[in-house]
Parts: C-alpha cells; sequence; structure tokens
C-alpha cells in the first residue's frame, strides 16, 4: 500500500517537473514576443510607419517602408537563385544520389548550415562588393542565396525520399524517362514538402542581419534598385536601436515586430504545408 | 482451350544474379500471345524477378545483371538499350496500387502526355483505356477527382488503365489482387480474361484456383535447395498442370503437400 503511494506520488513529481521545464522553456519564447509587441505596437499602429521611409531623428512621419521593400527585394532575389538550384540538387540527391559525389554534395551543405552567417557575408563582400566599388542588394542577395541553399536542399531531399517507390516504378514502367518521371511525377508528389523547405529558407534569410550588414549596407531612402545599397528590417533593427534617440529606438521596435510577425505567419504557412505533404504521402 | 498461338516471349537459358547471388538458373520457356500465362511456386523462387527481367525493371537494381536471352518478338530484351520502348511495350501492374497524385483523368493521361501525343488522341485514349480497364461506368462523372478518392479494386483497374494508355502489347502483373478483397479480385480476373483477346497477359501469383481459373498456361516454380536459385520446373497448358503434372514436385505443390 505504502509502496503504491510512494510510486505515484514519485511519478506524479517526475511528469510535475517535466510540465515546468516544458514551461521554463517557453518563457524566453513568450517574453520576446511580449516585449516585441508590446514595445512595437506604438510604432505599427501607425499606417504612416509602413508608407513612409526612414526620416533623421526629430522628424515626425518616419516610416519603414523603405526597408520593407529592400527586404522584399533582396530575399526574392535570393529566393529565385536559392530555390530552383537548392531544389534541383534535392531531387537529384534523393533520385540518383547514391554515390560518392552525392556524399561530397551532402557533407558541403551540412557544413553550410552550420556555417557563420556572418562569414557568408565577408564572402559576399570579397566576391560582390569589392570588385564592384560600391554596396549593393544584389551582394546581400548572394549572401542570403548561400544561405538558403542547404536548407532547401536537405528538406528536398528528404520531402522526395518520402515518396513511395512503387510511384516511381509505376512511372518507369510506364516507358517514361527517369529525368521526366522524377521532375514531373516524383517533384510534383513531394511539393509541399519542398514548399515547406523553402519557405523556412526564406523566414531565414529574412531575419539574418549579419550578411546584410557590409553588403546591402542600408539606404534611408526607399529603393527598388538591387544595384544599389537597399536597407533590410533586421538593419535598421540594429542601426536604431545602436542610436541615443528615443524616436528612431522606438522605430527599431516596429520593425522588429513587423519582421516577427512576417517570420511567424511564413513558419506557419509552412507547417500547414507540411501536414499536407504528410497526409499525401500517406495516401500514396 | 488454349489453342495455337505465336510466341510473344521466348525465355531461353535465362540466369539472373543480384550482385553474387544467383536469384534464377536456366529457365527456359514460351510465352504465347494473346493469351494468359501465369507463374506460381513457392515464396522467394524468383517469379518476381522474372517477371522484372521482362520489362528490364530490374535495371534499377544496383548488382543486378541478367545473363541469357529473352526474345519480344525475336529482339532480345536482356542486351537492348532501347529501355523506354520497351517499357512502353510491356507494362506492368504492381502488388499495391500506386494511383498518381493527381485526378483520375490525368493518371490516365499522365503516360501519353509526356509521350507528346495529341490532345485528341489522348481525350480519346483516357476514355478507351478506362472502358478497356471495366472503370469507366463507374468514375465516368468523377473524372476530376484524385486517384487516391477510389477504392482499392477501383485503383487498380485504374493502375490498369493507365498502363493501357500507352498500348502496351504485354501487360505483366505481380499479384495484382492480392491487396484487394473477394468481389475485386473476381473483377480483375473477368478483367484479364477480356485483355487476353488484345494483350498477351503474364501474372504471378500465390494463389492456385486463381492461376487456374484465369490463364491458359501455367509455369511452376521452385527454389533449388542446394543452389538456393530459382527454377523452372514445368510449364505447360494449365489444365494439364493442375490435372496431370509431369513432375512430382509440382504434384506436391499443387496439392497442397509443400511451399
Ligand atoms: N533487390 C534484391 N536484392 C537482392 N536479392 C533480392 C532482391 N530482390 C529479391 N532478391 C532475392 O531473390 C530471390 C527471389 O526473390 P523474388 O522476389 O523474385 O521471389 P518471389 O518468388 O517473387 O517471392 P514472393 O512470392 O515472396 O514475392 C529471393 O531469395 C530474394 O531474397
Ligand atoms: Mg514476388
Amino acid at each position: 500500500m505504502r509502496r503504491n503511494l510512494w510510486r505515484r506520488f514519485s511519478s506524479s513529481f517526475a511528469a510535475g517537473v517535466m510540465y515546468a521545464l516544458t514551461i521554463l522553456a517557453l518563457v524566453p519564447l513568450g517574453l520576446v514576443l511580449w516585449f516585441t509587441v508590446t514595445k512595437g505596437l506604438p510604432s505599427v499602429a501607425n499606417l504612416e510607419f509602413f508608407l513612409n521611409s526612414q526620416r533623421p531623428s526629430g522628424i515626425p512621419g518616419g516610416g519603414i517602408a523603405n526597408a520593407i521593400v529592400g527586404s522584399a527585394v533582396i530575399v526574392a532575389l535570393a529566393s529565385l537563385a536559392a530555390i530552383p538550384i537548392g531544389v534541383l540538387s534535392g531531387v537529384y540527391l534523393a533520385e540518383y544520389g547514391a554515390g560518392r559525389w552525392a556524399n561530397w554534395v551532402r557533407l558541403a551543405s551540412d557544413v553550410l548550415v552550420g556555417a557563420p552567417s556572418i562569414a557568408l557575408g565577408l564572402f559576399a563582400y570579397a566576391l560582390v562588393v569589392v570588385p564592384q566599388h560600391h554596396f549593393s542588394g544584389t551582394a546581400a542577395s548572394v549572401a542570403l542565396a548561400i544561405l538558403m541553399l542547404p536548407v532547401v536542399i536537405r528538406t528536398t531531399e528528404s520531402a522526395v525520399g518520402l515518396i513511395p517507390n512503387g510511384l516511381r516504378e509505376s512511372g518507369l514502367a510506364l516507358g517514361l524517362p527517369r529525368w521526366r518521371v522524377s521532375l514531373q511525377l516524383i517533384l510534383p508528389a513531394a511539393a509541399p514538402g519542398v514548399i515547406t523547405g523553402a519557405l523556412l529558407a526564406v523566414a531565414r534569410a529574412a531575419g539574418e542581419t549579419a550578411p546584410v550588414l557590409f553588403t546591402a549596407l542600408g539606404n534611408q531612402r526607399l529603393s527598388f534598385d538591387p544595384n544599389h545599397p537597399m536597407s533590410t528590417l533586421p538593419l535598421v533593427v540594429f542601426r536604431d536601436a545602436l542610436t541615443p534617440y528615443k524616436d528612431l529606438q522606438q522605430e527599431a521596435w516596429g520593425a522588429a515586430l513587423v519582421l516577427v510577425v512576417m517570420v511567424l505567419f511564413i513558419n506557419l504557412g509552412s507547417r500547414w504545408v507540411l501536414r499536407r505533404q504528410i497526409r499525401l504521402a500517406r495516401q500514396l | 482451350m488454349p489453342g495455337s498461338a505465336e510466341t510473344k516471349l521466348k525465355v531461353d537459358s535465362l540466369s539472373f544474379f543480384y550482385g553474387k547471388t544467383r536469384a534464377l538458373k536456366d529457365v527456359s520457356f514460351e510465352i504465347p500471345e494473346r493469351r494468359i500465362t501465369a507463374i506460381i511456386g513457392p515464396s522467394g523462387c524468383g517469379k518476381t524477378t522474372l517477371l522484372r527481367v521482362f520489362n528490364r525493371m530490374y535495371d534499377l537494381v544496383p548488382g543486378a545483371r541478367a545473363v541469357g536471352t529473352v526474345l519480344l518478338d525475336g529482339s532480345d530484351i536482356v542486351t537492348t538499350t532501347k529501355l523506354l520502348d520497351l517499357r512502353q511495350k510491356v507494362g506492368m501492374v504492381f502488388q499495391r496500387p500506386s494511383p498518381f497524385p493527381m485526378s483520375i483523368r490525368d493518371n490516365v493521361a499522365f503516360g501519353p502526355r509526356l509521350l507528346g501525343w495529341n490532345k485528341a488522341r489522348i481525350n480519346d485514349v483516357v476514355r478507351r483505356s478506362l472502358e478497356n480497364a471495366a472503370l469507366w461506368e463507374e468514375v465516368s462523372d468523377r473524372l476530376d477527382e484524385p486517384g487516391t478518392s477510389l477504392s482499392g479494386g477501383q485503383q487498380q483497374r485504374l493502375v490498369i488503365a493507365r498502363c493501357l494508355a500507352v498500348s502496351p502489347e504485354v501487360i505483366l502483373m505481380d499479384e495484382p489482387c492480392s491487396a484487394l478483397d473477394p468481389v475485386a479480385t473476381l473483377k480483375i480476373e473477368d478483367l484479364m480474361v477480356q485483355l487476353a483477346r488484345d494483350y498477351t497477359i503474364v501474372i504471378v501469383t500465390h494463389n492456385m484456383q486463381q492461376a487456374a481459373r484465369v490463364s491458359d498456361f501455367t509455369a511452376f516454380m521452385l527454389m533449388n535447395p542446394e543452389g538456393r536459385h530459382g527454377e523452372l520446373i514445368e510449364f505447360a497448358p494449365t489444365a494439364t498442370l493442375f490435372n496431370a503434372p509431369s513432375d512430382p514436385r509440382t504434384e506436391a505443390y499443387i496439392t497442397g503437400r509443400f511451399g
């Protein structure tokens, strides 16, 4: 009787500890969200914040349109390069990747995932900024594309790997060439998983500061031209927060909130797509 | 019943290796045109292996190798380099139906589209293939629903329609009914008998009653106990093989005494 009681006590004690630790792990996330939302809300509540570009301290009506546009252009360019290359490489690895060469590609992309993003920024600086003698959005796109590439490659590979072999064999048995089966049958079947990976890569690229710091540099004015310096949301946060001016610090919180909400939505979107992929794969 | 028929596939001293392991040794027999030929035998005797030689599906397995000849209308399958033509001529239906993740119509049209046929011809072939696969009446009003929404038996007939759409001459079926209920199984069996008017059908089955019911010829295979490789024990018209087998091992197997 007493042993039973003791057992029940220790069991619920262990469950309680785990519960408490889980909550503890959620605390930082909750605090980050709480701070950005409460501090950023005053900026975001104002529509001008999204329509106007940055203004010097003391001049009212400043916004972050220049950074939103810069982020969008830079990340879009990076995606345009990284997603097609990454998807094709991922399909290659999953469908043909048994050999040595494929293992090198895997190793390289795993190393790249772990590479410090500031090193990628430095690389893009040396590769693009130095020869061109000026900072540019394109240079930042190059750095971000390299950052995104391994994420896209590996998620595509695992999404394609989820597709049952029966589908592949059925396609080949119709007399279709292997590459068409890979690209026109297997890849569409894996599309939701591939999209998930791409979205995660986009979210990660949008939130990076280090690779854009000395490539895009920053630009107070609205610019759509990626051949010139551009601002991005993380850059606004970084630069504004370092100033001693209250109004610019407020702007930084606003930009941070916009960034966090954007990344949150991309992440939620990718999870939703991923769930569809898993359901689809079960039916095949 | 079997009557006289031209030879469609002539298998001559065929051996097969997975790397260093031999899976088939010296298989020779002739599969007649527009007939149903069943391959029976205990698990692991190499039925699937043999079937996958006929459309060179084994090319996907690293280290797999066939030795000997298999002539399709007189030209060798084992050494051919025109794999795509071969697979278009020799279609395959697998044990588990795997509809493509797209609509019923697109499932059937997929092959023809990728082969570059024109639209009118594709529409025509979708309907004809579904009719020939005895599925048209059940799906004609829901062609745009996903193929995965069909029942298992319907899916298997969809897969057969998909295979018919690229105009094969031979259809290989590897235990096509083993995932189906008895009613769906009967439908597929009826379908096979109908299809045999136009196509040469080779079916691997574990179900001896099925072989006896539908096939015109039967090949009985067994694993050689010493060499651990599959061999052809007997090939004969189905009635002969089941009623008056010439090999005692065949008799033992069909009377259920081993295997
Ligand atoms: N991909 C492979 N690699 C190596 N060995 C294989 C492979 N596929 C089959 N084998 C071997 O070849 C032999 C014949 O296998 P096969 O699948 O042809 O038998 P089967 O008669 O179709 O059996 P079942 O009735 O269980 O389907 C078996 O010993 C099997 O282990
Ligand atoms: Mg088998």
